[in-house]
């Protein structure tokens, strides 16, 4: 009877050789590809790429295109957990801290061109490093801001006591790090992640090529290719990159976001196991990955060392620090310092705020009608988009959240659908609505729709699942009728996560206009009256100061909506309507 | 007072203080100026109500909170920001969720600079000894509530502290998971097995108190004042029906009912030199105080109080303020830890629903300042209405933002089921009933 048990073993065994040779290929490609890459990037300068439109020259226009995605991310996050820290350290810190990042979360990617691509060029006048630079600060632009904000909430939301644990054994500051702050915020992390990568995607056509004044740039990339054959109304190749582009987010989701988020699972702050109506994360990946040999004997015989003796070397370092420092000795030098950066920080935006005034006064009064025309048409726009989406993902979110059946199914559907980045589905679409006839108009509603009806809909099938069953069984027992069901039970109970949605969604909506409203489509240019098409066109055209106008008057527009409505809104979720005992 | 050597005295709390400043330059005091000594070789308990502020004692003795006034001396020298060689068993276990359990118990070593060898043969050895052999790669999720309280405490021990913490251990476990837990307790201290100098329990319970403790702290609350210090003289293991045991509750009782002597009821003439402290509500409800009533009634109309609270298996914490609000009310009499129903008492537990909201109104407006002063006040407008925030702001002066929080939730309660006033929750609005 040993026979069966062995051929078990036999085939495990296979299959985590198997593993371990993948890995081994996988890391060997990635290797090969990085080299090839850098090599590219250390070479000469070459402002306009060319680019071969047969799609054999796919994979290696994802490969330059995925490392700009990953190079921005890893800069992102290195930027998030520095600032999180910085403004959940200091109180004072955060009062400068938390509303300059609402702030920049409010400009949209291409306000940020000119500033960026000039700065990098200037730093780099002949060689291609400086553009790529370019491209992956401008991506780090629509990466960053978000998960430094769930860093910092993470920070805050460290249960008290396990706080006090730290301090009461002497945890050092590494080991407080690594130990309690990065874990607790390794969930937030993790979703933000996914969350700034996928942004990544969406923005990636305008990183890659685009127009600076009155010079042309485009990098070599899926970017660019898929902008390149929309301009030429090159069907076939627009439908060729859609499928490289949608292949590699799928390829990503797969290998590398579901394995990290069944992960870590282990991360979650609650101290009993979940209940078995949750389901708990699965991956296969991950699975396959925990039997190869290869990561356990890394994890064993490199980085768990390596992370000891970093952690007992601050242990010992703080063992011996003689007992605090009375407080007025040890906030001496912190003190000047920050008052020194505070001053240079104040001095810096002087100029810059005695620059844009400058340049502001430069503005036609055509151009400021333009601007606030545009601004009006937009918000009406976006307007439209919100409700719309609401319209179709409040009701299907809710039949799909309350019933773990249809769940199943569209779960997973949602999602890759939401992984498609609209931007690069838009020339299809154009296609489509210039056939029937339509104009930008329309189209610049349908791609807003397309990029963040997703954030609507997830939050919503969350608020239906979170319904309690009693209230349900209670509305069930009194004969509710549809509509008395919808208004008494339904909309209060998803408020709290619809609100978040919507929020998210408008956020989107705006940062999306400036693709939607103005296009490179066959060779001409298609746009649409609007606050992102003034300033698509102003970046093309080099006209800086309108370009600075519109920009402040989107961030305005942003910045006051969300603390006039949203922030109400949220508010009263989290007072009337939280469906907590 | 009991002896403690001058040099035996680990940690020495000398005119501790916590207040918060008011911005008008008043004071909320929270913990009056205490001094406590601990010493070697005893078990001490501080024992007091929810709420009056133990934690906040323990967090000031360990050098996690500064104190707003006073010293911490650890063994003679001035605490000054850090933290001693202490360890704290946490109410809520505090064990990081992503840690196993060996690893939950070898951080505090890791945090001290123990090589890996060491620290793991340490670990295993104290988790052995709680009994949790086996479970070493197991992660707190998966455990129930009295093994990660286990845990906590092997994670607490392993260092060697010298005073050992305990900041209501047991509350949030069931009933016979914490007497286990007790027990073994006991028998690691009686044994010597914990290499601590001394136990610092937190706790609301009595009987744990007078259990576990050499040495009984009772703390009162607003502000937080040691009101008693005293040696527990029993041998282990301490019968729970033994006179002496059953003695000593009933004299903490008597101690935590005490009314103290700068609680002047207003329109008393004020003690000389006390300064007179703003009354604080209770928080008991309406239904509590009737059902306290009823019950009273039910046994002739007076009883033991640890008698009745070891009958209706309430602890003090849940049993005095409902009695604190009766007796405030006029509805009973509270003598040397004994309650007995006042006339007006017996009608309440012998009238009807609407004769007892009546009897309540009546004895609210008698006996409950804030509850007048509102009536008064929505009075004096014409629409009878006003925003609660008005009588928030008043609070405020008085008590922590908390606490004032508190008050007026349950001087509102109070108010609705005396039919004083309706209140909106929405708007935040109390509007006088006509009568």
């Amino acid at each position: 009877m040993t026979r069966p048990l062995a051929q078990g073993l036999f085939r495990r065994r296979t299959w985590s050789r198997l593993t371990d040779l993948m890995i081994f290929a996988g890391a060997l490609a990635v290797f090969s590809a990085a080299l090839t890459i850098g090599r590219t990037w250390l070479g000469p300068f070459t402002p306009v790429a060319e680019l071969s439109t047969s799609p054999r020259a796919l994979p290696g226009y994802a490969a330059y295109s995925l490392a700009r995605i990953v190079i921005a991310y890893a800069l992102s996050l290195a930027f998030a957990l520095v600032y999180g820290y910085a403004a959940a350290r200091s109180e004072r810190a955060a009062r400068v801290l938390l509303p300059l990042l609402d702030i920049l979360q409010s400009i949209p990617v291409l306000s940020f061109l000119p500033g960026v691509m000039l700065a990098m060029v200037a730093l780099f006048p002949r060689r291609q490093m400086g553009l790529e630079l370019g491209a992956i600060l401008l991506i780090f632009t629509g990466q960053a801001w978000n998960i430094a904000f769930s860093f910092y909430s993470s920070l805050k939301a460290i249960p008290r006591e396990l706080d006090e644990a730290a301090k009461i054994y002497r945890f050092s500051r590494w080991q407080r790090f690594t130990e309690l702050e990065l874990p607790s915020a390794a969930i937030g992390l993790v979703w933000n992640s996914m969350m700034s990568v996928a942004g990544g995607w969406f923005f990636l056509m305008a990183c890659e090529m685009f127009v600076l004044g009155r010079r042309d740039f485009r990098l070599p990339g899926l970017g660019s290719y898929l902008q390149t054959a929309a301009d030429a109304g090159d069907t076939r190749g627009i439908l060729w990159g859609l499928a490289a582009m949608i292949g590699v987010i799928v390829l990503m989701d797969q290998l590398i976001w579901r394995p990290v988020i069944a992960w870590a699972d282990k991360f979650k702050i609650e101290q009993v196991e979940s209940a078995a109506g949750e389901r708990e994360q699965h991956s296969t990946v991950l699975a396959l990955l925990r039997r190869s040999g290869v990561p356990a004997a890394l994890y064993r015989k490199v980085i768990a060392p390596a992370g000891e003796r970093i952690t007992l070397f601050f242990a010992r370092r703080a063992g011996q620090a003689p007992s605090p420092r009375p407080a007025a000795r040890a906030a001496g030098w912190k003190m000047w310092l920050g008052r020194a950066l505070a001053a240079a920080l104040v001095a810096a935006l002087g100029y810059a705020a005695l620059r844009a005034c400058l340049a502001l006064q430069q503005l036609t009064s055509a151009e400021i009608l333009e601007v606030g025309r545009g601004a009006g048409i937009t918000f009406l726009r976006v307007s439209v988009a919100l409700a719309l989406g609401a319209a179709w993902a409040v009701p299907a979110g809710v039949a799909i959240g309350s019933s773990p059946r249809l769940a199943r199914i569209a779960q997973p559907l949602a999602q890759v659908a939401a992984s498609v980045p609209a931007t690069a589905l838009f020339p299809v679409v154009l296609l489509v609505l210039i056939h029937a006839g339509r104009g930008m108009g329309l189209a610049a509603i349908v791609l807003m729709l397309l990029g963040t009806q997703w954030y609507i809909l997830f939050n919503v099938i969350a608020g239906a699942m979170a319904i309690p069953t009693d209230l349900k069984e209670a509305a069930g027992i009194f004969r509710f009728g549809r509509w008395d069901r919808w208004r008494k039970l339904i909309l209060p109970g998803i408020f709290p996560y619809l609100v978040t949605g919507m929020l998210t969604a408008a956020g989107g909506a705006w940062n999306a206009s400036i693709i939607a409203e103005y296009f490179h489509f066959r060779g001409e240019i298609r746009s649409t009256p609007g606050l992102g098409a003034t300033i698509s066109r102003a970046t093309d055209a080099g006209e800086f100061h309108v370009l600075l106008a519109a920009t402040l008057v989107m961030a305005v527009i942003v910045v006051t909506m969300n603390r006039l409505v949203w922030q109400r809104l949220y508010r009263l979720a989290e007072t009337r309507f939280k469906l907590e005992t | 007072m009991p002896e403690t050597n001058a040099a035996e005295a680990i940690l020495e709390a000398r005119a501790l203080e916590k207040f918060f400043l008011q911005p008008d330059g008043g004071r909320i005091e929270v913990i009056a100026p205490t001094d406590l000594v601990v010493g070697a070789g005893k078990i001490i308990a501080l024992l007091g109500p929810s709420g009056c502020g133990k934690s906040t004692l323990l967090r000031m003795l360990t050098g996690l909170a500064r104190p707003s006034a006073g010293q911490v001396l650890w063994h003679g020298q001035p605490l000054d920001g850090q933290t001693p060689n202490v360890a704290i068993v946490f109410q809520s276990f505090a064990l990081f969720p992503w840690l196993s359990v060996l690893e939950n118990v070898e951080a505090p070593l890791e945090a001290r600079g123990v090589a890996a060898i060491e620290r793991r043969k340490r670990a295993l050895k104290i988790l052995d000894a709680v009994g949790l052999d086996g479970f070493e790669t197991a992660y707190p999720k998966e455990l129930s509530g009295g093994m990660k309280q286990r845990v906590g405490f092997a994670r607490a021990v392993v260092v060697e502290p010298e005073v050992l913490f305990m900041d209501e251990p047991f509350s949030a476990l069931d009933v016979l998971t914490a007497e286990t837990l007790r027990g073994e307790l006991l028998e690691l201290w009686l044994d010597h097995k914990i290499p601590t100098r001394a136990i610092f329990l937190v706790t609301h319970n009595i009987e744990e108190a007078v259990v576990l403790a050499d040495r009984i702290i009772v703390l009162g609350h607003n502000p937080a004042r040691i009101r008693a210090d005293f040696e527990v003289g029993l041998q282990h293991p301490r019968e729970r029906k033994s006179e002496r045991f059953v003695e000593l509750v009933d004299h903490i009782y008597k101690v935590l009912t005490q009314p103290t002597v700068e609680h002047a009821s207003p329109g008393e003439a004020k003690p000389a030199g006390a300064p007179v402290r703003y009354p604080m509500l209770p928080h008991a409800r309406p239904g509590g105080i009737a059902g306290l009533l009823e019950i009273l009634l039910d046994r002739q109309g007076r009883d033991d109080l640890h008698r009745l609270a070891a009958e209706l298996v309430m602890e003090a914490d849940d049993l005095l303020p409902i009695v604190e609000a009766a007796q405030i009310l006029g509805f009973l009499r509270v003598q040397e830890g004994d309650v007995e129903l006042t006339a007006e008492g017996r009608a309440f537990a012998e009238a009807d629903i609407l004769t007892r909201k009546m009897l309540f109104r009546q004895a609210a407006l008698t006996h409950v300042p804030l509850l007048r002063q509102m009536e008064c006040a929505l009075k004096a407008k014409a629409d009878r209405a006003l925003p609660d925030d008005f009588f928030h702001d008043v609070l405020d002066e008085h008590f922590t933002e908390d606490e004032a929080r508190r008050q007026l939730e349950t001087a509102i309660h109070w108010g609705r089921y005396a039919e004083l006033f309706d209140y909106d929750a929405a708007t935040g609005r109390l509007v006088l009933t006509e009568t």
